[in-house]
């Protein structure tokens, strides 16, 4: 086969490739012989290895002694592990649900309102306080929120008394019926910016004409974000969820600087859990379990989201062809 | 729409960016006081003189020097190691089409999804036993590797998209693979690298679990695991609490300040691809 190349007003005559057919398109796998030796070392053995001891007992010394399924069994009586789940729901609430929702109106405030009637550059502004907790060292944010929060002298309880509410001065992440609440509150503060700034990306593939088109029909603001913000944004929005939700099982940062689980273990969380299970309690197996649960939960959820989002985007494509 | 209608629903943004930002300056003005002004007047007021003498005892008590100098070593081997991994892995994928790479592709992402504390164990009995234990190196090894993950799934649809022509013509001309991927493909693709560079740098700055379990010596610690530790020891007085603070917020604005464009930018591409 010749192949006939112009370049620069040369014409380049070659012969090109017909004593190997088809041989060269798989040595671009040696390419990837590093990551997946990488991997293999840093993720694949690691991950084995926990799932391996989490049908073990083992205390971190000496060889791990097979229990099979024990450690699993026991967790199902363990009210300490359901009470970390629960809470975990807890923080799906408020990492994905209320950041999203927030996430959602404030990026279509700053969006269309702010950006159309102030200017581009005063919706960035705004936008960059809202984003900035996002890109703070989570033991940082829990330092900065544990002294707001402190009992006395706390910022917060200075201001409620300041302002003539000192009867709502609480503990607030050490009475046990609140301390839940507060850390929840400390991450929709941490989480917010993330939705905001992909649904604000987002927008800007939406065509305008369509909301002329919505505010010439008589459409209001509402009934625009409803039937137009919504919808074309859709894959944005599942993203979110999908990331969000799954931070929120894995936060650990959070719990281990604002309260350690505690008080009593009313805002321990699985990752908490089975970190104390392994360093504090050297269960080195139960940790295993644990980790190993959250994991499977976590690896569902992806591949539930993950199969939904390739479902959309194919419906999608198919209206469109 | 009037201005009367319009005005509200600004004021109402700023205050509640305002809030948002409220905990740092509230951080901000409490570093500056004595802690007797602390103590006489409370957090709300504002400081009636420059105090530097709390940053100072903390920033000496903790060593935050060293603490900088490791956060920052840790977080730019990573971010370089893991932009390398990442185009490697992405040039096989993306370009090269190798079979099966849907899967290996998804196998990066659950990768990339699995929760540390599966691995957390595991790694640190590993390192015991390789002597890496309590070494920035082993911190390095384990996120260049974790980060590109995310590296990977990102750069491979971007390079899926590059168009072959470039390629075809360089490899006429008798380019091999290894000079297409590093004089064509990866000078093309250096927005993108760029975004992933920034991303692995922050995210490893603000890494918890893995260094807080395999840094335990003072002299490795990451400025996040020392300020979290002295958290949890629960031994800071409100002024010192207060210094911590400010200290470990000034590294984050000024890397926010310096890459607020690409960090906008690049959350973007990562959530639509």
């Amino acid at each position: 086969m010749t192949v006939t190349v112009e370049r620069g007003g040369r014409v380049i005559h070659k012969q090109h490739e017909v004593r190997h057919p088809r041989r060269p398109r798989n040595s671009y796998a040696l390419f990837l012989l590093p990551g997946f030796l990488a991997f293999l070392a840093v993720v694949v053995v690691p991950f084995l290895m926990n799932t391996g001891v989490s049908f073990t007992d083992w205390q971190g010394v000496g060889s791990p002694k097979w229990s099979g399924p024990a450690n699993y069994r026991e967790l199902m009586d363990d009210s300490e592990f359901w009470a970390s789940f629960r809470h975990s729901l807890f923080m799906v609430v408020a990492m994905a649900a209320i950041p999203t929702v927030i996430g959602l109106v404030l990026a279509a405030a700053l969006f269309d309102f702010v950006g159309k009637h102030f200017g581009t550059r005063t919706a960035a502004v705004l936008r960059a306080c809202f984003y900035l907790p996002q890109v703070l060292p989570i033991a940082v944010a829990g330092i900065v929120w544990s002294w707001i929060l402190a009992p006395d002298n706390g910022s917060l309880n200075e201001l409620l008394k300041a302002v003539g509410l000192g009867s709502w001065q609480q503990d607030w992440l050490g009475d046990p019926d609140i301390a839940l609440y507060s850390v929840m509150g400390v991450m929709v503060w941490v989480q917010i910016g993330f939705p905001l700034v992909v649904f604000m990306a987002g927008l800007q593939r939406v065509d305008p004409q369509l909301y002329e088109a919505a505010e010439l029909d008589g459409a209001g603001w509402w009934r625009r974000f409803w039937h137009i913000t919504l919808p074309q944004i859709r894959p944005e929005i599942y993203v979110v969820l999908l990331w969000c939700t799954i931070a929120a099982l894995k936060v650990f940062g959070a719990v281990y600087v604002l309260t350690k689980g505690g008080p009593g273990g009313a805002t321990d969380v699985p990752s908490y859990f089975s970190f104390t299970t392994f360093f504090e309690k050297t269960q080195v197996g139960y940790g295993a379990a644990i980790s190993t649960v959250l994991t499977v939960i976590i690896l569902v959820l992806a591949l539930i989201g993950l199969t939904l989002q390739t479902r959309a985007e194919d419906a999608e494509e198919g209206i469109r062809a | 729409m009037t201005a009367l209608r319009r005005y509200p629903v600004l004021v109402a943004l700023v205050i509640a960016a305002l809030f948002m930002v409220l905990p740092f300056l509230i951080v901000a003005i409490n570093a500056i006081k004595s802690p007797a002004e602390y103590s006489e007047h409370g957090p709300l007021s504002l400081p009636r003189g420059f105090y530097f003498d709390g940053i100072k005892d903390f920033w000496e008590r903790v060593d935050f020097g060293q603490k900088l100098i490791n956060s920052v070593l840790i977080s730019g081997f990573v971010a370089i190691g893991a932009a390398v991994l990442s185009v490697l892995n992405a040039y096989a994928i993306g370009i090269g089409r190798i079979r099966g790479r849907t899967w290996v592709l998804a196998f990066f992402v659950l990768a990339n999804m699995l929760p540390q504390e599966a691995l957390v164990y595991p790694i640190y009995y590993l390192s015991k036993q390789a002597g890496l234990y309590d070494t920035r190196l082993s911190v390095i090894i384990v996120f260049t590797v974790v980060q590109a993950a995310f590296g990977t799934y990102l750069l491979s649809s971007v390079l899926g998209q590059f168009p072959r022509e470039i390629i075809e013509a360089a490899r006429i001309d008798g380019a091999n693979k290894w000079q297409v991927l590093w004089r064509i493909v990866v000078p093309v693709s250096r927005p993108t690298i760029g975004v992933l560079l920034v991303f692995f740098f922050i995210w490893t700055w603000n890494e918890f679990l893995l260094p807080l379990v395999m840094l335990i010596s003072n002299d490795n610690q990451t400025v996040s695991v020392a300020l979290g530790v002295l958290q949890g020891q629960r031994l800071m007085d409100a002024t010192m609490t207060n210094a911590a603070a400010l200290l470990g917020v000034l590294p984050a604005i000024v890397f926010f300040l310096v890459f607020q464009r690409t960090l906008t930018r690049g959350i973007a591409v990562g959530a639509v691809k």
